[in-house]
């Protein structure tokens, strides 16, 4: 068996590279509890992934049937309903992952210098999922996909002079039609996915470059580093399982999630002459959503939308502390970060509610604040802790 | 392995180790068999395949004699063909060109291995696809000819030797409700 693996291992090196990435790489030994997000999203990803193509094996992408095929995968495909669900709540955790392993980039500076490109490649990862969740939201063809599908590529519009003509470039018809499922279709299941297997390749191989960041914000002595397997890999299973229990809880007991995972409106097809009485995006999309529709003007609302996703991806150079780790920069630092989570989710709350007065105040305080953590970063975090000056 | 920071060095209960390896790919293995099943189950044909694969009931008495009729069943043509007595006579008499005579081949339910390979003589209820390659034979007036490779078959659907078709026509399952309905197919579980 041995002769057999020395046979692969001169043409395929797989001894090296096992101790190079796993057995022998040396990482912190004190990463902590929002360490795990990163392979936990890897997970769902992979899970989005084998569900993602399952479900095309029974869905026909076409005005006419989309619809109906998912309540068939739903009803007469064995264990369809499982898969739709898992898909549909996969959805949703990638993305409660991705805030949370987002959140401890904030938290312990993982953004700074060496780690920029892997912040920016991760960044534009978040940006490829987005774009994934909006194609992949109008296939259900129900009348949130189609009304939210109207919505989000009507955006493009904003754009002065090009902004009606790249809208009909997007949907290629005057409406949102089987065209428009068409393409979106191919986008989803292969043009964004390779994409983003491809990133992801970039955004460990960057990772593993550098080695990673720890709670402490400081580069540990190789005493207190550990290889990665089998501390990590053990750990990330435990981790894994534990996810696994709670996914599969909310799969089998509560996928709809009372209507913030599968919003009850799209149960009904897609028609073309009802618009519905509120369209609003999944939870995830909420706190942009907000911003949107905070700002009363047309392009600076979706330029506000779209600057509060890029905005991070400046983040390495705004934050001009010394230190990495939040706990220890100074009190305006770790004040700006609990009012950018606070601004962050109630924003989500209100993204997901009508607008009244009241909470059209709220969502542009909000949106201030949101903005403020990072606009006013470079100055925030220059102030010393220690110094006066 | 990667030397402890403390000084000292950490014994290792291999035995437990062993122990806990093993126990974990067991568990592993049996949930990854079960994690295999719903996808093995969901390519199995779904409720509605089953249920339009279930038993249709064809009404025969219109069926003049040496008619024939083709039905869609399970996306197969069946032919019902209601048989003339000069027919049954010459199916009675043994024919030595056959291959399988006496359908030994199981390509027939138990009730129609017979000479006429079929419940009641004068009809006649075969699936019309040739054993060959899949074309659906001629009805002439003394066999079933197949046009794309020349394989004949008698008037039960038996097969002739020195063709390329190696047995006989299928008889799907079937049952007379009454005198004049014919139900193909069974139930599928």
């Amino acid at each position: 068996m041995s002769r057999l693996g020395d046979w692969i291992n001169d043409r395929l090196p797989y001894r090296r590279l096992w101790k190079q990435h796993a057995s022998e790489y040396l990482v912190p030994n004190n990463l902590n509890f929002y360490y795990l997000f990163g392979s936990l999203a890897l997970l769902i990803l992979c899970n989005q992934l084998v569900t993602g193509f399952w479900l095309t094996l029974f869905y026909t992408p076409t005005a006419h049937d989309a619809f109906h095929s998912i309540q068939s995968i739903m009803r007469d495909v064995n264990y369809g309903w499982l898969f739709r669900y898992m898909h549909t709540t996969g959805a949703s955790a990638l993305f409660i992952v991705l805030y949370l392993h987002i959140f401890r980039g904030l938290l312990y500076g993982s953004y700074q210098k060496p780690r920029e490109l892997v912040w920016i490649l991760g960044m534009f990862l978040f940006f490829l999922l987005v774009l994934e969740a909006c194609f992949g939201y109008l296939l259900p063809w129900g009348q949130l996909s189609f009304w939210g599908g109207s919505v989000m590529t009507s955006l493009a519009s904003t754009i002065p002079y090009v902004g009606d003509t790249l809208v009909l470039w997007i949907r290629g018809d005057y409406s949102v039609s089987d065209v428009t499922l068409h393409r979106f279709f191919a986008l989803h299941v292969i043009g964004i996915p390779f994409c983003v297997l491809f990133v992801v390749g970039l955004h460990v191989f960057t990772l593993r470059q550098v080695g990673p960041n720890n709670p402490t914000g400081v580069e540990l002595p190789l005493t207190q580093k550990i290889p990665f397997h089998p501390f990590y890999t053990l750990k990330d299973g435990v981790a894994a399982l534990g996810f696994c229990i709670l996914f599969f809880a909310v799969v089998f007991f509560f996928p709809d999630m009372y209507g913030y995972f599968l919003d009850p409106m799209n149960t009904t097809p897609a028609n073309v002459l009802m618009t519905p009485d509120a369209i609003t995006p999944l939870w995830y999309m909420a706190p942009f959503y907000a911003m949107l529709r905070a700002i009363p003007h047309k392009l600076l609302g979706v330029m506000v939308m779209g600057g509060s996703m890029a905005l991070l991806l400046f983040m390495p150079w705004l934050d001009k502390s010394v230190v990495r780790a939040v706990k220890n920069k100074n009190r305006y630092a770790q004040i700006a970060l609990i009012f950018l989570v606070v601004s962050f989710i109630s924003l989500g709350v209100l993204g997901m509610q009508e607008i009244t007065p009241m909470k059209l105040v709220l969502a542009r305080g909000f949106t201030i604040l949101y903005f403020a953590y990072f606009i006013l970063m470079p100055w925030y975090s220059r102030v010393d802790k220690t110094c006066e000056a | 392995m990667v030397d402890d920071h403390n000084s000292q060095k950490t014994v290792i209960d291999e035995k437990r180790r062993r122990f806990l390896v093993n126990m974990l790919s067991i568990a592993g293995s049996v949930s990854a068999l079960g994690a295999l099943m719903p996808f093995v189950s969901s390519c199995l044909p779904s409720m509605k395949s089953r249920a339009d694969a279930g038993p249709m009931r064809v009404g025969v008495s219109h069926l003049k004699p040496g008619q024939q009729m083709t039905v869609l069943w399970r996306g197969k043509p069946v032919w019902i063909i209601h048989r003339t007595p000069e027919m049954l006579l010459e199916l009675a008499k043994p024919n030595p060109d056959l291959r399988d005579a006496e359908s030994k081949v199981p390509q027939q339910p138990t009730y129609a291995v017979n000479d006429y390979r079929s419940i009641k003589p004068e009809y006649l209820v075969l699936v019309g696809i040739c054993t060959h390659l899949g074309c659906t034979p001629l009805y002439k007036p003394k066999e079933f000819y197949c046009p794309c490779h020349g394989s004949r078959f008698d008037l039960a659907g038996r097969v002739f030797k020195h063709v390329p078709a190696p047995i006989n026509l299928e008889v799907p399952p079937y049952r007379f409700i009454n005198e004049h309905v014919i139900e193909i197919g069974e139930e599928v579980l």
